[in-house]
């Protein structure tokens, strides 16, 4: 429902689409009964000649039914939701796929540096590859990230493939995702950091695999290999 | 000022002033408990404080505890004056509960001296942060509470509004509770 | 000041409530008279609204322009950018919504509605708004200091909030801190009042459950603020410390904690949301059972639902904290707890809704207002589901969504329930009537306009927007969004237009409106049984009422009237 508005480009990005999809239905369900149900009676109830309000202490058992039995319906959808959410939760935030490449990626103010393996595939080796502002990665292929701040409190999200991870300095936070479309994507920075807040534009470049060998063969420092 | 009907009456039958008393501390409570849980929290976290915590005399925090007791007992005591509207007495043993705080204050000022010479001054690291804020803003209320038991005792001393010496006095207990959980977390945990 | 020192001239003077209190215009000033700090507070939160609501003109005008200098102000620079949506949204909670729905309703009504003549410790309540008018003194001089206003959002997270080098308003950033904890003092210091005179003050005869909604939840309210605000009054001290002394609680290279930040702040952010709800939720029951004529559906059921929703507010505080690295375990617990709270708000929903059923519904202004509020808050309260899903907000945190979400909980709180309160109220505070038609025109134009300014924002969140960001055209795939900025905007000068329709009302209405009677919509609580407005003493001294039943016993079965005053004798 949401790839109407927005490319859903990541594996897990579906998982998301579908969890908000969900709450719509259920929500939406309730919201458009009590709304109903809130302009009939504003409609049915109006004052009139020759309409009277009526004495109802809420304590009539019939009446009371109206409240008690919405009341547990609304939990029985609470507890779907519930359900769902940590499901999709587990996928997105605690489950580590095992990683054909990690990239370690730094927020300051006010750029996203990423620092990617090189040739080698390897990171923290002396081939590695830094860019500013585009994260280059290869399509259908899993990464870890470790994401990091060199200052304030930034985060790391790229709304197509329905990542958002705060980084926070003086911690290396770990997540994952893994690139399903290829394509140029945005990424934004979601956690005010100061004046260029705004500025901080970035890009993840997902490439097919013979696109990003050649894109890592040019950009491995030389004399690193 | 004219006293309005208002604070005359008692739907609860609890004077007035006590449930305001009772009020105030709970939101005290949360205060403090704020600072305190986030103290643990950061002394779990950082074991390396134990080093710093060392260098808290506990003898000096052992002798403040004593003069707040010490204060709160006559607190006590000048309640029980007031309770048999003998407004002298109980003006007398407010400003001894003053003369204590001012001992806590000066023995304070005397121990903080000493450490901000030795350099462990606020910004020194995570535990001197806690230590100098937990225990200022506890000796900030220790001040305000005497000052305001200051004007309850000079009331007290001309028999007016008695009721007030157990109102002061249930802060200052308050006061001195919060030094019992201050005591061991600043001084003893090393 | 005389004292009165003969018994008969104390007595006399007790009769007829005579004030021996400061003249003319000091009266205004020094007063400790409740219905005077009352308006003190309405009219400083108002015109705090309309600071905060020109600062919402100005940052939408540079969204939906960027670049373009603003009529009334000027070209926007990121940084003033930055200021004006922390002024925003630290104005619109902590010196409108708070001041108006709990300090000026509060002030006002508690003393009527539970049949005494001032609040318990009047002088606290005058201290109480002497400290919040500095912290409105602080907030706004803040703006205009060198460096400019602090630009770190509502939320001031560190080390951006702690840190000049990072922030680049050293001054604004203290004094942003200084406010906040001012006016937090402040409603300390009124909700001692509210508090025990709700409890000891009664009339006599007005037993718990014979106590109208305003003066409760407005107590309820009260009680949550003072026990949530205690850990961030402890984080702000130590957050001003970080700022002016150099400490590191929260600076990760001296061995602190930003996060732990996050926690003590949302540990009373989120009951905070509570604490504006629950006020808004009592005028709109009051007006609400006023104008269906109607007994409330379940007056128990509300207590206790508003003070299990406070209790449960205390554990729900790290849904803001999902993605913001605490242990992912945690947000599990955290999403329970968040969707369970939607079910005491339901109920509440549902017994107001209920309470329409039987009724004889008159659809006055007030009404219109009670009534907008349920419709427009159900929308905020659905869309927190989303947010509340862990797996949900993974996405939609920190996104236009939020920000919709909240503007549909907050609008109908601050916004909504004060303009029902105040239309309802306004002929018992200022003894006059109001125009209707003028207040049916107002209504329309501000009720539409907003839907049009944050439906349009959900659609933004859903998009992928992020907050806080002073310019979209820098983000290649939100390019495309821009008419939907610009119709938001359109749409907040729509109805920032129609509030002239307001203030046109309120001052025609003041000035040579109808006088109104004691109780014009006749209603059952004690407020309607003095004058409009009231005396100093609220009533003559020994002519206080007493309270025989409920209030809102409506068309009894019993009696001939459709109402049945709370003070009438059986």
């Amino acid at each position: 429902m949401l790839h109407g508005l927005i490319p859903e480009a990541s594996s897990f990005a579906g998982n998301i689409d579908w969890l908000i999809f969900l709450v719509l239905v259920l929500v939406g369900f309730w919201f458009i009964l009590a709304e109903g149900v809130f302009f009939w009676l504003i409609f049915r109830f109006r004052n009139r000649p020759g309409h009277t309000g009526q004495y109802l202490t809420g304590k009539e058992k019939h009446v009371k039914r109206w409240i008690n039995i919405p009341h547990a319906l609304v939990l029985v959808c609470d507890v779907i939701i519930v359900i769902a959410a940590v499901r999709v939760w587990y996928v997105v935030k605690m489950d580590l796929p095992p990683a054909d490449y990690t990239v370690r990626v730094t927020g300051q103010q006010w750029a996203w540096v990423f620092q990617q393996p090189g040739a080698d595939g390897q990171l923290d080796t002396s081939d590695d590859i830094f860019t500013t502002d585009s994260l280059h990665v290869e399509v259908n292929k899993t990464y870890q990230f470790l994401l990091e701040s060199r200052d304030v409190i930034h985060d790391f999200s790229v709304p197509v493939f329905r990542l958002k991870q705060d980084a926070v300095p003086g911690r290396t936070i770990t997540g994952w995702f893994r690139p399903t479309e290829t394509g140029t994507f945005d990424v934004q920075c979601a956690k005010l950091c100061g004046i260029g807040h705004g500025v901080m534009e970035g890009s993840v470049v997902v490439e097919d695999p013979a696109q990003h060998t050649a894109w890592v063969a040019k950009n491995t420092p030389m004399g690193a290999q | 000022m004219q006293k309005p009907i208002a604070t005359t009456r008692s739907a609860t039958g609890i004077p007035t002033g006590r449930l305001a008393v009772w009020w105030v501390l709970a939101s005290e409570i949360v205060i403090f408990g704020g600072l305190l849980a986030s103290y643990v929290m950061h002394r779990i976290g950082h074991p390396e404080w134990a080093v710093a915590a060392s260098h808290t005399n506990t003898w000096i925090g052992a002798t403040n505890t004593f003069v707040l007791l010490t204060s709160s007992f006559t607190a006590v005591l000048a309640h029980q004056a007031a309770e048999h509207g003998d407004g002298r007495t109980a003006a007398k043993y407010l400003f001894m509960t003053i003369g204590g705080a001012c001992t806590f204050i000066l023995i304070k000022s005397l121990e903080w001296t000493h450490e901000i010479r030795e350099g462990f001054v606020i910004q020194a690291n995570g535990f001197w942060s806690f230590y100098y804020t937990a225990a200022g803003l506890h000796a900030l209320h220790v001040i305000a509470g005497a000052i305001v038991m200051a004007f309850v005792a000079r009331d007290a001393m001309k028999g007016r509004e008695l009721h007030r010496v157990e109102l002061v006095g249930i802060y200052w207990h308050f006061v001195d509770v919060i030094w019992i959980f201050l005591f061991p977390l600043l001084y003893i945990a090393k | 000041m005389a004292h009165a020192s003969a018994t008969e001239a104390h007595a006399h003077e007790h009769a007829t409530h005579e004030h021996h209190g400061p003249q003319g215009i000091l009266k205004y000033i020094w007063s400790t008279d409740h219905k005077v700090i009352a308006m003190q507070y309405l009219f400083t939160g108002m015109f705090m609204a309309m600071v905060g609501g020109f600062m919402a003109y100005v940052f939408r005008m540079q969204l939906a322009f960027p670049g373009k200098s603003v009529p009334l102000f000027g070209y926007v620079s990121p940084g003033e950018y930055n200021a004006l949506i922390t002024g925003h949204g630290s104005i619109m909670i902590f010196w409108v919504a708070m001041p108006v729905l709990i300090a000026a309703f509060g002030n006002f009504l508690i003393p009527l509605m539970v049949g005494a003549d001032d609040m318990v410790f009047p002088r606290i309540n005058r201290l109480s708004y002497q400290v919040f008018l500095l912290s409105v003194l602080v907030i706004l001089s803040s703006l205009f200091v060198k460096g400019g206003g602090f630009g770190g959002a509502w939320t001031s997270y560190p080390p951006l909030s702690a840190n000049a080098d990072y922030n680049l308003t050293p001054l604004g950033s203290s004094m942003w801190l200084v406010a906040v904890a001012l006016e937090f003092v402040a409603f300390l210091l009124g909700g001692i009042n509210f508090i025990t005179t709700l409890m000891n003050s009664r009339a006599p005869g007005m037993k718990a459950y014979d106590i109208p909604m305003v003066p409760w939840m407005i107590v309820i309210a009260s009680i949550l603020f003072m026990l949530s605000v205690g850990p961030l009054i402890a984080g702000a001290i130590m957050l001003f410390f970080d700022q002016n002394l150099g400490t590191g609680f929260f600076d990760p290279t001296r061995g602190g904690d930003p996060v732990l930040w996050q926690h003590l702040f949302w540990f009373f952010g989120h009951p905070e949301v509570y604490v504006v709800l629950l006020p808004a939720v009592g005028i709109v029951i009051d007006v609400v059972a006023t104008f269906a004529r109607k007994k409330l559906f379940g007056y128990k059921t509300l207590l206790y639902t508003a003070v299990a929703t406070g209790v449960l507010s205390f554990f729900v505080w790290a849904h803001h904290q999902f993605i913001a690295g605490i242990d992912p375990r945690m947000a599990n617990i955290f999403t329970v707890t968040t969707l369970l709270i939607s079910v005491p708000i339901a109920e509440m929903c549902f017994v107001i809704i209920a309470t329409l059923y039987g009724g004889d519904i008159r659809l006055k202004v007030p009404m219109l207002w009670a009534l907008a509020f349920v419709g427009e808050f159900l929308i905020g309260g659905v869309t927190g589901i989303f947010l509340g899903a862990s797996g949900a907000d993974a996405y939609l945190h920190e996104t236009y969504f939020v920000l919709a979400h909240f503007h549909y909980t907050f609008f109908p709180i601050a916004i909504i329930g004060t303009f029902a309160g105040f239309t309802y109220w306004f002929p018992k505070m200022f003894g006059r009537m109001m125009n209707e038609t003028l207040g049916k025109i107002h209504f329309w134009g501000t009720i539409i306009p907003f839907n049009f300014i944050f439906i349009p924002l959900f659609v933004l969140g859903l998009d992928g927007q992020q907050r806080r960001i002073y310019n979209f055209q820098n983000f290649p795939e939100l390019q495309h969004l821009q008419p939907v900025r610009i119709l938001a905007t359109i749409s907040l000068v729509v109805m920032l237009f129609f509030q002239l329709f307001f203030f046109w009302n309120v001052i025609q209405s003041w000035w040579k409106g109808p006088k109104a009677p004691r109780n014009p919509w006749k209603s059952n609580t004690l407020e309607w049984t003095t004058e409009s407005p009231p005396p100093h003493g609220n009533w003559p001294a020994d002519e206080m009422p007493k309270v025989y039943r409920g209030p809102y016993e409506y068309n009894h079965p019993d009696r001939e009237e459709d109402y049945w005053p709370q003070n009438l004798p059986a």
